[in-house]
């Protein structure tokens, strides 16, 4: 136990890490958009009323919520290509990020959608709109309100997950804290380093999902 | 070369869910001592003690998993300490699931009425006598399904030490993707068995749910 930990060596790898960062960022930034896309779709479906939209949805959403996210990524880089679906590392990340969050944003989303009182619903009906009118434009708007503290949870857990990707050598944040260690020999430094930044990222997108939900949703209720 | 039938794919996966079950049942109990312990020191009202619980249950829940595994496996080799893959799988996600655990009950905790408190102190309970034969058998209600609902995760979270070399389900299913070249159904087959592990706890989470929601309501 004569170990001093050494962060002054790490200085010259600032760029690989600033550069998994961005990489990190950005597979987060559209996995986010796409994956409450996508969740919003998967919730509409769980509510149709066509048995088998219903039925497909839920098997969709149990086998992503019951399945690691490491094997759903597994499947998707080393299985599709056996039916001649062949995908780049960096998109193979992305979809199983996107396909992840759909999942358990489809079933945030479900609980923000079943709060909304019947006579909503109702009402909608007798001012003449469809029931995609409703859902768009009544419905959906407060089920948001009312979820945004866990979707954006959600969201975290996605980016905090990606951490995985580096495993079909996407240079992420954590591909490039394997890369310092493979060089510097530095492991606990570098990883240390690594989840403080993912800690920072974090923290970050709690506070800017928090400024945002004080612009849009007080724009709405206006 | 040896050739891999169906079955003995199927096998070799199963026998491999051994050791899922085996880490996921240790960072469980584990992580339910230690989560307790967080718990008590983090209701106990005592300003560093709660800043210390909240600063370890932000840290393990802002930070991936994996870095986790990966600070474990080295960060215990720099204290001179021998490590297996099961040593840092396990240290890690103990640590792991005691930080959700904690959170999860002391959410729990903070659910029932204050006046509970007041009222066990205006009979002169002591905080552990409170917590005995009020707070805790209240809070159990509360928190049974919540915490099953969370095993699914440690299931899943054991996924991730394949990566530092521990051989459960999902090491063996790229051993036998490389043996094999059919990642498709390798897998699938994955897949398929996490989801058998996984989904009755999910179903067992949501009926304790609904079980003890209905009757809880005054």
């Amino acid at each position: 136990m004569s170990y001093r930990l050494n962060f002054h060596d790490l200085i010259p790898y600032l760029p690989e890490l600033g550069r998994g960062l961005l990489v990190t960022l950005e597979l987060t930034l559209y996995a986010t958009v796409g994956g409450i896309l996508l969740g919003t779709i998967v919730a509409a479906a769980r509510i149709s009323r066509t048995r088998p939209t219903r039925l497909l949805a839920g098997v969709y959403v149990e086998l992503i919520r019951n399945t690691p996210f490491i094997v759903q990524l597994f499947f998707i880089f080393f299985g599709l290509p056996a039916l001649n679906i062949k995908l780049t590392a960096w998109q193979a990340g992305l979809i199983a990020m996107v396909v992840n969050l759909g999942a358990y944003s489809a079933e945030i989303l479900r609980a923000g959608i079943e709060a909304t009182p019947k006579g909503q619903w109702e009402a909608g009906r007798t001012l003449g709109l469809t029931r995609f009118q409703i859902f768009t434009r009544i419905v959906l708007p407060p089920a948001f309100q009312r979820i945004y503290s866990s979707l954006v949870g959600q969201c975290i857990i996605v980016m905090l997950g990606s951490s995985v990707i580096s495993q079909i050598s996407v240079e992420e944040l954590t591909f490039a804290a394997n890369f310092i260690q493979s060089r510097s020999f530095l492991s606990f430094e570098s990883y240390l380093v690594t989840a403080l930044l993912y800690l920072l990222l974090a923290m970050l997108m709690r506070r800017g999902f928090g400024l945002l939900a004080r612009y849009v949703f007080r724009s709405q209720s206006r | 070369m040896m050739q891999f039938t169906d079955w003995d794919i199927f096998r070799n996966l199963l026998l491999a869910a051994r050791w899922t079950l085996l880490l996921s049942l240790i960072a469980f109990i584990g992580g339910t001592l230690f989560g307790l312990v967080l718990t008590f020191m983090r209701t106990s009202r005592r300003k560093p003690l709660v800043l210390l619980v909240r600063g370890f249950v932000e840290l393990f829940q802002g930070t991936p998993l994996l870095m986790q595994l990966f600070l474990a496996f080295f960060g215990l080799s720099l204290l001179g300490l021998d490590v297996s893959a099961w040593t840092a799988a396990t240290l890690a996600l103990v640590l792991f699931s005691s930080a959700f655990l904690c959170d999860i009950w002391s959410g729990c905790i903070e659910s029932l009425p204050k006046g509970q408190w007041e009222a066990s102190r205006c009979l002169g309970l002591s905080f552990f006598q409170t917590m005995r034969y009020v707070i805790l058998p209240q809070a159990l209600r509360v928190a049974i399904a919540p915490t099953v609902g969370f095993s699914v995760q440690v299931v899943k979270g054991t996924a991730l030490t394949s990566i530092i070399g521990f051989v459960e389900l999902t090491k063996a299913g790229t051993m036998l993707n490389n043996a094999t070249f059919q990642p498709f159904k390798v897998f699938a087959w994955v897949a398929l068995i996490y989801f058998m592990i996984c989904y009755p706890l999910s179903l067992f989470s949501q009926f304790l749910e609904r079980k003890l929601n209905v009757s809880g309501k005054h």
